[in-house]
């Protein structure tokens, strides 16, 4: 944005909103439609500590004032909070069940408890959490099977534990309503719409 | 007096719609995805062409669509008819977007009742136009009922239409716009695709977009997702068969259009995708042309 420079102490956004969220969009719009596939963010922007590049640009590119944001403790920092609020004019909320799109780490067990599930009328009017991994690969494997794998699909997030199966696919069951999931790390994410049943 | 065509990049937003439709756009896209089968409610937005016209299908190709993709217009399966063009032309300027007739070469391809002939690849979207999202409406003409009946997945009504089709006509008469289940979950509106398209929605490798503008609805198909016509197992779903081949490049696989050439009533069957056919007669006049060569 122009007249906002480093020293007011906020990171940029998009340089180039119209184009770069674009790309970012067919990025994240690609790992929705192959659940279990790590999608590399193009020239994605600058990270805001604690988040990741990956987080950062997944709120810039989706997130506006009619979705409003839960940020888990170790996310809520005045650093985050003055970026999501100046570039998105998104509302924070304390309570997950206000939020349409939550921003945790997998430190958070239940990981997505509380956030609104939709109905069977509505299901769109869930949540989507995204979950800061320290990487996406080298963890143990998981096999995914539903609409957008041919056959299955392996996912090997390190740091998610037996509980986290269990959870997700208590999540499954509710099918249509439930959580959508998207894992970030560094400048690459992972989703895994609620569509998708996960197996150890 | 300063030149129209010049200035109307620069007077809209990339791609027309504003920032923040796409975004709107995109996160219905995204729980479309999510749910498949599911139509999701979005905020249309007056697009410049009238209702009918693909404004459901412009919307969602508006909020994907980037300088880096090559776009394919079809209607009716022609690159080369009204619609296509316009919208064609259309993105070409507000989008400054690579356009082609090419099925292969086409990243996104906008499409107004018809399926490719050639097999899409995985990466390629398939954006549809949609009149009427609602496969229950003729049926059930209240929208709090069908929503109820999408909900509890009580598709029992749509079975009963089907079995009265049989007992009138001895077979599911239903040629185009024929109800499918996706995923094992919910019925949907293929759009009025012929059923012979039908089969190349299953387990199709591209991503399935479909846009409804007047009803404001999304909704999506992922790669690979089991698409099943409904049927019945003494009455299963089959696609129609024609004596005729096309005249113009011979396919007898393709769907095919009749047209009248004269007043006394004769006919002609031609392909009904250009593209296909076109490539088809390309090819077999390079095959001819080296049978030629080789001859001499």
């Amino acid at each position: 944005m122009t007249g906002i420079t480093a020293s007011d102490g906020l990171a940029p956004g998009l340089a180039d909103p119209a184009h770069d969220s674009q790309r970012l969009f067919r990025a994240i719009l690609d790992a929705f439609a192959h659940p279990g596939r790590i999608v590399a963010l193009p020239e994605a922007p600058a990270a805001v500590a604690p988040m990741s590049q990956a987080a950062t640009a997944f709120i810039l590119t989706l997130i506006d004032r009619d979705t409003p944001l839960w940020l888990a403790p170790s996310f809520d920092t005045p650093a985050v909070r003055d970026f999501v609020r100046f570039h998105t004019g998104a509302a924070l909320v304390a309570f997950e069940a206000d939020a349409l799109f939550g921003l945790a780490s997998t430190e958070r067990c239940p990981l997505f408890d509380g956030f609104p599930i939709g109905n069977d009328a509505y299901p769109d009017r869930s949540a989507t959490v995204v979950v800061e991994v320290p990487s996406l690969r080298g963890g143990p494997s998981l096999t995914l099977r539903g609409p957008g794998i041919d056959g299955q699909a392996q996912m090997a997030i390190p740091g998610l534990t037996d509980d986290f199966v269990q959870e997700r696919a208590a999540n499954h069951a509710l099918f249509p309503c439930g959580v959508d999931l998207v894992f970030t790390a560094g400048s690459e994410l992972l989703a895994l719409p609620r569509s998708i049943v996960v197996e150890r | 007096m300063p030149d129209t065509n010049q200035d109307a990049g620069s007077a809209y937003n990339y791609a027309y719609l504003d920032e923040q439709t796409k975004r709107m756009i995109r996160r219905a896209i995204l729980k479309a995805i999510a749910v498949p089968g599911y139509q999701v409610p979005f905020g249309g937005r007056e697009m410049p062409l009238p209702y009918g016209w693909g404004t459901g299908g412009i919307q969602i190709t508006a909020s994907i669509i980037g300088r880096d993709d090559t776009l394919k217009v079809i209607d009716q399966g022609a690159d080369d008819t009204t619609n296509a063009v316009s919208i064609r032309r259309f993105f070409a300027r507000v989008a400054d977007v690579a356009t082609t007739t090419r099925t292969e070469d086409a990243t996104v391809i906008q499409t107004r009742h018809r399926v490719p002939e050639t097999p899409l690849r995985e990466g390629q979207i398939l954006v549809f136009q949609v009149p009427i999202p609602e496969p229950l409406r003729m049926l059930e003409p209240r929208e709090t009922e069908t929503r109820t009946l999408h909900a509890l997945s009580e598709y029992g009504v749509m079975q009963v239409s089907l079995y009265e089709s049989i007992a009138r006509h001895g077979r599911i008469s239903k040629a185009y716009n024929y109800p499918v289940l996706v995923n094992g979950r919910y019925i949907m509106s293929p759009s009025p695709i012929p059923k012979f398209d039908n089969p190349k929605l299953d387990r199709n490798p591209a991503l399935q977009l479909y846009g409804a503008g007047r009803e404001k609805r999304i909704y999506a198909v992922p790669p690979y997702t089991p698409v099943k016509s409904l049927d019945f197992e003494d009455h299963p779903f089959e696609i129609e068969r024609w004596p005729q081949s096309c005249d113009f490049c011979g396919s007898t696989e393709s769907f095919l259009d009749e047209m009248i050439v004269d007043d006394q009533g004769t006919r002609q069957f031609i392909c009904s995708d250009t593209d296909y056919c076109q490539e088809r007669q390309e090819n077999q006049r390079q095959e001819a042309e080296r049978q030629e060569i080789r001859s001499k």
